[in-house]
């Protein structure tokens, strides 16, 4: 589903990502670990081509863009797509309430009819569970709540893949799991997508594979109960000793 | 004190025509293209082609580094040298819009600046367009930060167009200066202009306070 070939990504002379090459299956759900400035955030960024990448190519279904080349807005828009991002702060729109953030996509990107957006939009939004909260502005959501609303506007795009970077961990502790169940139910009806997290339960619970990365490389990928419980590499050991101990597990 | 209320009665349906027939045109006329003129503006001070800032800082640091009235001055009576001449009330139309939109311009580009990067973000994700993103997301949020200070802008403007009274335009001011030419009732006349502006302000106030009402439907308070 998803093929990256030596991904490279440059802020000026700071090179954040240096070569990362990944595969994704269909229905696949890959986690991506690794220590703050690692490159995370800005290696989803670049799949959803938020940033363009410097060099190398993505394939997401059988579309290929090679970023070596100079691409036209047009051909970046249509690879966009392919994808839809959901964020750490949610970002979502408050000066429209929960259907309207959830129709925003549908309706003016995707010119979709505006009774059919709206059925599509309720539907999406009942299924996170905020079937009686579509008339809400966002301010009147909890975090939990505001990130559903996320998950949903991403998923009104139709999407081929989902991004979810760092989706819970702004929320208050009891609020985690309400998320992370929905995202647990996209990945059982065989949803693609690549999830930038810390939440170990999640990644031992969900995740197909589990990507460790580090200054701007994957060092290790495997299983998750290989890479939590035997990490090959020293720097995978290092940070997972980290995080255990500040008791995010 | 009879000849006083005489004269305050007779001079008040001129005021009032003139003030809905030249003021109010002019005032709301010079604020819409102003509005066009600083949102453009104010997107080339942001963009990242470096000739469309130069323009925009330049145009906006002539209009705010001159007098209005010598800018009127200069439509009205300097441009006919050039062979270049425009009758008082389009003169005053444009220069009152080129003012407006250079001061408006810096609050628009301040408030579009206050908008979260992640707005910008959140639109690019779900696919939209520079100008969707706009339209959408950027300037509906955008207008309700600038409400306030674009509604001191709108008030200035009122007032400022009884500087066009120099330029010829036959807008409320000049009347009542027409009026107190003939019968030398100066306090009065110019009492009962001022007078009418500070309604149409109040009026303005009253309106701008339920404006900021439905803007902030969307925020907490
Ligand atoms: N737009 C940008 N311009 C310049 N440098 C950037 C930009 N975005 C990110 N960086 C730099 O790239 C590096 C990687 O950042 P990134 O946000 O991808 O890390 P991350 O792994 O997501 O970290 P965190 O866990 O803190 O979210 C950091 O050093 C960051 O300062
Ligand atoms: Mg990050």
């Amino acid at each position: 589903m998803i093929s990256i070939k030596n991904l490279h990504k440059k802020f000026g002379d700071l090179e954040v990502l240096k070569g990362i090459d990944a595969d994704v299956q269909k229905g696949q759900a890959i986690v991506v670990i690794g220590p703050s400035g690692s490159g995370k955030t800005t290696f989803l960024r670049c799949l959803n081509t938020l940033e363009t990448p410097t060099s190398g190519s993505v394939t997401i279904d059988e579309q290929t863009v090679d970023f070596s080349k100079s691409l036209s807005k047009k051909q970046i828009m249509a690879f966009r797509k392919q994808s839809a991002m959901v964020f750490q702060h949610y970002n979502l729109f408050p000066h429209m309430t929960a259907l309207e953030n959830v129709m925003e996509g549908p309706i003016t990107v995707q010119k979709q009819d505006k009774k059919l957006a709206r059925k599509k939009a309720e539907q999406l939004l009942t299924k996170v569970g905020l079937g009686e909260k579509i008339n809400e502005y966002p301010f009147q959501l909890s975090g939990g709540q505001q990130q559903r609303v996320g998950i949903a506007r991403a998923l009104a795009l139709e999407p081929k893949v989902m991004l979810f970077d760092e989706p819970t961990s702004a929320l208050d502790p009891e609020l985690v799991g309400e998320v992370l169940q929905v995202m647990k139910d996209l990945a059982a009806e065989g949803m693609t997508m690549v999830v930038v997290t810390h939440e170990m339960r999640f990644a031992k619970g969900v995740a197909d594979e589990v990507l460790f990365m580090d200054e701007g490389r994957i060092i290790e990928r495997g299983k998750p109960e290989d890479i939590f419980n035997h990490p090959k590499e020293e720097r995978t050991q290092r940070f997972l000793n980290l995080i255990q101990k500040t008791d995010i597990i | 004190m009879e000849r006083l209320v005489d004269i305050a009665q007779s001079s008040f349906l001129p005021l009032i025509e003139a003030t809905i027939q030249f003021t109010l045109p002019l005032s709301i006329i010079s604020f819409i293209f102003g509005l066009v003129l600083a949102i453009l503006t104010a997107l080339a001070r942001i963009s990242t082609v470096k000739i469309f800032q130069i323009i925009a800082r330049i145009y906006v640091s002539i209009i705010r580094g001159t007098p209005l009235l010598v800018q009127l001055f200069i439509l009205f009576y300097g441009l006919p040298t050039l062979g270049i001449t425009i009758d008082p009330f389009p003169a005053a139309v444009i220069g009152f819009s080129l003012n407006v939109g250079a001061y408006a311009s810096e609050v628009i580009r301040a408030a579009i600046l206050s908008i979260p990067k992640g707005q910008w973000e959140a639109a690019d994700t779900i696919g939209m367009s520079y100008t969707q993103s706009l339209r959408r997301v950027i300037l509906p949020q955008a207008s309700r930060v600038s409400l306030p200070p674009l509604s001191n802008t709108f008030i200035s403007l009122i007032k400022d167009t009884s500087l066009a009274s120099l330029i010829l335009v036959t807008e409320m001011f000049r009347v009542a200066q027409q009026i107190a030419a003939t019968n030398y009732e100066f306090l009065l006349l110019y009492g009962q202009a001022a007078l009418l502006y500070w309604v149409i302000c109040f009026a303005l106030s009253l309106i701008q306070g339920r404006l900021e009402n439905r803007f902030d439907r969307y925020v907490s308070r």
